[in-house]
């Protein structure tokens, strides 16, 4: 790889052993993608995966030590993951001290050492830091050191920027250097389509699913999705903006899509159209029954598959504000149909804080406090990821979350059947 | 017969270790989470979607698999592995490694002492020849020999 002056400087350790640390890993991860030079970070904000102070994090956390101590702190301001606790969201009093003592029991830690990287503002925690009301919203072509995989799928496939899948401390040291390693996403080449992804269903396909049929198909190379233009417009709407952001989230679990684009909606797809295609492009074809396969093929891990919900999770990735106002329409009208006053599952919609003070100051939050949801910015992942919550039967309908939690997925028309009307 | 198959280095290092073989991508945060936190150093995987190691130790084997797909902590889960102890002896990539590894195996080569061998571009042939339980050497110079 050829340096410039500066950037060798940095690998030479003219800023010290810390910083010439990070330059070499950068560098070696660049190079193991043949990466010939470094390309400066040219977002506002960066945002950092990172956010959950877990004990056996103790080793990352050491390094950000480290890091910090020498000065290396980021040279953009970041905005983070959400955070694994929050206090209204339904728990129990051993919950809690298996949160608070044993697992999570580093949340301080992790929150200060993000604060003296630079954090956006204090609340910026969240997994959709794209969203307008967090302000971390790249512009086309802007070069990010992003992690989080829901995030950089989006920014690269819906507003056009540039950011590989970088992992958790990597995308801090990006931000720190103010350079990221130039191959893959950041190159003409590495956004060329690889699959043709061709839409015949006979009614809209859920986001959820398509995304998971898709990312388990191309894992992690790029599709080019035709007809759903049909289903979904060609315009940026905030609800194309909610689509895309679950549909892409799926493709980024259950596979690890980066990016893709979608005919006549997407920028790249609108000026370059099938021009983006490689050449011996793979064909996929998505029809009813397929979608119907994929999510048939979902396992079940509960002890008893028949058990009564206790808990259900939706928002992973954060709702945006206007998913929670369809949601309180939509949960209205579905106890009212179902004569009933409030869900008979405890729910939860999680959402990033910015949008939660929003939503809490407009006239739909006092209805949806009405039928028993909560809103919250909590992680659901995080707050899934221990063996109490495992055993507990939760339902979701976020394919991120039944991916990496024991959380049963249903559609979004079911899981609205079964918190208002059928409890189980 | 044993089998000796050719790939590039991507964290050096030489093992000798039990083959434990996915054959699709391998969800490292789906796999890690729950064996980082709790149990032993067998680090039993825990990604109910790949019915290949489900459940199956993974600490002290020879991991090989195409790819690793999901979250984007992924090779600080692999970094945070390592530190515990509950990493794989080492990662055997039939394709040319992915960033999320790269990135983990890399992180712990430059800021840990203990050291986890990453080998990539093995191709499909060999993925295809190993079998859960199989001895796996693997040299410095990215020689992996299966038997």
């Amino acid at each position: 790889m050829i340096l410039n002056e500066e950037q060798q400087a940095l690998l030479d350790g003219k800023q010290g052993e810390m910083m010439a640390k990070v330059m070499k890993t950068l560098v070696m991860y660049g190079e193991a993608f043949g990466a010939e030079r470094m390309v400066p970070v040219t977002s506002e904000y960066g945002h950092s995966v990172i956010s959950f102070g877990l004990s056996v994090m103790d080793p990352v956390m050491d390094l950000f030590d480290r890091l910090i101590e020498a000065g290396a702190v980021c040279k953009q301001k970041i905005s983070a993951d959400p955070v694994p606790m929050a206090k209204n969201v339904p728990s129990n009093p051993v919950l809690d001290l298996v949160f608070k003592k044993f697992m999570y029991n580093r949340q301080k830690r992790i929150e200060s050492q993000l604060k003296k990287f630079g954090m956006l503002e204090d609340n910026a925690f969240t997994c959709a830091c794209y969203l307008p009301e967090i302000g971390n919203v790249p512009k086309r072509g802007d070069v990010l050191s992003w992690a989080e995989s829901s995030a950089v799928v989006y920014a690269n496939s819906v507003l056009g920027a540039k950011c590989n899948r970088n992992s958790g401390i990597i995308e801090i040291f990006g931000s720190v250097v103010g350079y990221v390693p130039e191959f893959g996403f950041l190159t003409e080449d590495g956004r060329k389509a690889d699959w043709i992804v061709e839409i015949k269903t006979t009614k809209k396909p859920e986001a959820q699913i398509l995304g998971s049929a898709v990312g388990m198909k191309v894992l992690e190379e790029v599709p080019y999705i035709v007809g759903l233009d049909k289903w979904i417009g060609t315009e940026l709407t905030p609800e194309t903006v909610a689509y895309l952001k679950d549909f892409g989230a799926a493709t980024a679990s259950n596979g690890s899509v980066g990016l893709y684009h979608i005919d006549n909606l997407t920028p790249e797809a609108k000026e370059q159209g099938m021009g983006l295609l490689r050449e011996n492009v793979k064909t996929y074809v998505i029809d009813d029954a397929e979608l119907q396969r994929i999510q048939d093929g979902y396992p079940c891990i509960w002890k008893d598959k028949d058990a009564k919900p206790k808990l259900c999770f939706m928002g992973c990735p954060h709702m945006t504000y206007e998913q929670l106002v369809e949601w309180t329409v939509r949960v209205e009208a579905a106890l009212k149909a179902a004569g009933n006053s409030k869900v008979l599952v405890p729910t939860v919609f999680t959402t990033a804080p910015a949008i939660e003070e929003k939503f809490a100051a407009s006239e739909y939050a006092a209805r949806l406090k009405a039928t028993g949801i909560v809103v919250s910015h909590i992680c659901p992942l995080m707050y899934m990821n221990n063996p109490l919550a495992k055993k507990m039967p939760v339902i979701t309908s976020s394919n991120k979350l039944r991916t990496y939690t024991s959380a049963r997925f249903y559609n979004d028309d079911r899981i609205l059947s079964i918190i208002t009307k059928e409890g189980k | 017969m044993a089998k000796t198959f050719k790939g590039r280095v991507v964290a050096p290092g030489s093992c000798k270790a039990p083959a434990l073989v996915s054959h699709g991508g391998f969800n490292t945060l789906a796999s890690f989470q729950s064996a980082l936190m709790f149990g032993g150093k067998e680090a039993k995987c825990g990604d109910q979607n790949n019915p290949d190691c489900y459940e199956k130790a993974m600490g002290g084997t020879a991991l090989c698999l195409p790819e690793t797909i999901g979250s984007t902590t992924g090779g600080m889960v692999l970094y945070a592995a390592v530190a515990a102890g509950k990493n794989p002896a080492c990662m055997l990539f039939s394709k040319p490694i992915d960033s999320l590894a790269a990135s983990g195996a890399i992180l712990a080569a430059n800021f840990l002492e203990q050291k986890m061998p990453v080998v990539d571009k093995l191709g499909q042939e060999f993925l295809d020849y190993v079998r859960d339980g199989m001895m796996i050497t693997v040299d410095e110079e990215g020689n992996v020999t299966v038997e």
